[in-house]
């Protein structure tokens, strides 16, 4: 996988991070889905929730999660850095992900991605400078009959054009939404 | 006129997706009939007599791959749900498990009955979270309905069942690797044998099958195998939900009886309703990007001349040389403006990405094939690239542990097959494949070594 700009944890303050008890009780909820011994399935979802707290999976999160699992901090950062969803260094408050993949680019992704680029004044990539947004590619969304398509956090917009890109921008300025 | 439809009929009543609405619209119907009517087996039975394949790409017959499962005593059995819809150009699954969750619930229940699994999971994509959210809901409705948990309507089975999403990852689809991610790893597809049936999640026999395969195991059970198999046409039997996609006045999600016309799908009132802005079909990828793609004159008809038909058969009608595949039913159309060097481009760039890494062929060959075809979508390219991307194809083909390698080989070998002239068109014309589309007037690093 391309994912795999993990930041040395000799870099970053290893240290692990205590988690909110609101966490703390999201975590523990999801442990308790699979059987007695069988904690690690529950790490994929730990890691959407330590990402949807705190924007991206830091390393310190990490430790804290293999804490909780009793498992080593390796097995954590190869899973985290295995899937592509989960950002491995900061991100700003919203991320777009823009679908690039044949049946979103034959109706017009490059051209959304290009006019995103424009717009935000930001390369694929790239984080607005006010924090606010991160732009960013991704293979295939499962939404092509709607296409061409983004996501942002966990949202899908879909039917893309230039005039809704530019909704899409002012209502997360706006913080309509919630993700 | 549109064919009768067992799995989305009622998408479109309001309320569908509670269950209160989903039971009074004859919903958890054959979860009644199997746990007080008939044994494990005999839904097993049923399910082989409907000639159900399975729906995720394979095309495997259900009712044997259930068969296989093995029943060592004190050994925990699994159902395990492919929800990890990632094949580009499939978005049927969503579509089914958004708009009638229960669907999926009931057939998770039936099916678990018949496999006596006592707890089962779906295994959903992480980016599809919020459908994820709509499934859980179902379960807990289900739950509190009796539907799940100890002792389902009286007849003593228990049932518990699980969502646990991935987190971005195509490979995921693979039965092993979905496996593996739901104990929490990397999904680095396993070696077979042993297969899922004798050692699967956590080393227990497990059975995986897609979404629409579950769904579709309530009208069989419901109304019989039999009368299931009485629709479509030979092996090809019931109805397929379709994701349309591409330059279609009318994308989105169909469910067609098998045998169809492919004519009547792309366009037929009822369904696609032609190619979109008045243009023409250039060409078709009918079951997937991993499937080979079609040119317009081999869409309709088969290479003999006979009506190409929405079945596993007719699509594969040909062969690799002049056919295809249903595959997932993830049906790609392309107008007459699109280049098949830069779709080709995107999937070869979609496998390299998604590769797990694990085999080198496969790792390194998507690699090469996303620079090679980069620079021939950019005319940077030489014939002798054209040549190199059908080497690479053989090296890489059978030659990986899991059928991500073919995947993404075969659609390349096919592109070159029937748009040859395509790609030498973006030799021939550099400075015009430079300038359209986005091309690069510069090579990328790599590039520039290889020229």
């Amino acid at each position: 996988m391309h994912n795999m700009k993990i930041e040395s944890p000799i870099t970053q303050d290893s240290t692990p991070i205590v988690f909110s008890a609101e966490m703390m009780t999201e975590i523990n909820a999801v442990i308790a889905m699979f059987p007695e011994g069988k904690s690690k399935s529950a790490l994929i979802r730990i890691l959407h929730i330590v990402q949807t707290h705190y924007g991206w999976t830091s390393v310190p999160a990490m430790n804290t999660v293999a804490e909780i699992l009793n498992i080593q901090p390796i097995e954590v950062y190869e899973v985290a850095s295995f899937y592509t969803m989960f950002h491995l260094n900061p991100v700003g408050n919203y991320v777009f992900e823009v679908c690039r993949t044949g049946p979103c680019m034959i109706v017009g992704s490059d051209d959304i991605i290009a006019y995103i680029e424009e717009k935000l004044n930001v390369k694929v990539g790239g984080t607005t400078a006010d924090g606010m947004f991160t732009l960013k590619t991704a293979e295939c969304l499962g939404a092509c009959g709607y296409a061409p398509v983004l996501q942002c956090q966990y949202k899908f917009h879909e039917h893309l054009t230039k005039e809704k890109v530019d909704e899409i921008i002012e209502a997360y300025r706006a913080a309509q939404f919630v993700n | 006129m549109a064919g009768r439809k067992l799995l989305i009929e009622n998408v479109h009543i309001p309320g569908i997706e509670t269950f209160d609405v989903y039971r009074k619209n004859g919903g958890y119907a054959s979860v009644e009939k199997a746990l007080k009517k008939m044994t494990p087996d005999e839904v097993v039975e049923e399910v082989k007599k409907s000639g159900l394949r399975g729906r995720g790409g394979a095309g495997f017959p259900t009712g044997m791959k259930w068969s296989f499962l093995a029943k060592p005593e004190g050994v925990p059995r699994y159902l395990v749900c492919n929800a990890d819809e990632s094949e580009p150009g499939t978005f049927k699954d969503r579509y089914l498990m958004e708009k009638i969750p229960h669907l999926l619930i009931e057939g998770m229940i039936t099916s678990s009955y018949a496999l006596g699994a006592n707890v089962s999971y779906i295994y959903i994509r992480g980016e599809f979270m919020y459908i994820l959210h709509i499934l859980e809901k179902a379960i807990a409705e289900a739950r509190a309905n009796g539907m799940l948990g100890k002792n389902i309507m009286g007849s003593g089975y228990d049932l518990d069942l699980v969502v646990a999403p991935g987190g971005g990852a195509y490979i995921c689809g693979e039965e092993t690797a979905l496996l593996e991610s739901l104990e929490g790893k990397r999904g680095n597809p396993r070696m077979k044998p042993p297969f899922p049936a004798v050692k699967g999640l956590w080393g227990c026999p497990t059975v995986v099958n897609n979404v629409e395969t579950i769904a579709a195991v309530v009208p069989i059970v419901n109304n019989g195998g039999e009368e299931y198999a009485k629709i479509g046409i030979e092996r090809s039997t019931g109805t397929k939900l379709i994701s349309a996609s591409g330059n279609l006045v009318r994308p989105g999600v169909y469910e067609i009886e098998m045998g169809v016309s492919v004519e009547e799908f792309i366009y037929g009132d009822d369904y696609c309703q032609g190619i979109a802005n008045g243009k023409q079909l250039k060409a078709c990828i009918p079951g997937g990007s991993s499937v080979p793609i079609l040119p317009a004159h081999l869409v309709t008809k088969t290479a003999a001349g006979e009506n190409r038909l929405m079945t596993y058969e007719s699509l594969a009608d040909g062969g690799f040389a002049s056919g295809s595949m249903l595959g997932s039913g993830g049906f790609i159309v392309f107008d007459e403006d699109q280049c098949i060097v830069r779709n080709t481009y995107t999937f070869a760039r979609f496998y390299a990405h998604e590769s797990c890494g694990q085999c080198s062929p496969c790792r390194e060959g998507t690699g090469w094939m996303e620079k090679v075809l980069h620079r021939l979508e950019n005319g940077h390219g030489t014939m002798e690239d054209i040549t190199l991307l059908e080497e690479i194809n053989k090296k890489i083909e059978g030659n990986t542990i899991c059928p991500l390698g073919d995947a993404a080989a075969w659609p390349v070998a096919a592109a070159i097959r029937h748009f040859r002239e395509e790609f030498e068109w973006h030799v021939t014309h550099p400075s015009e494949a430079q300038t359209r589309n986005y091309g690069l007037i510069q090579p990328r690093v790599e590039e520039i070594k290889a020229l």
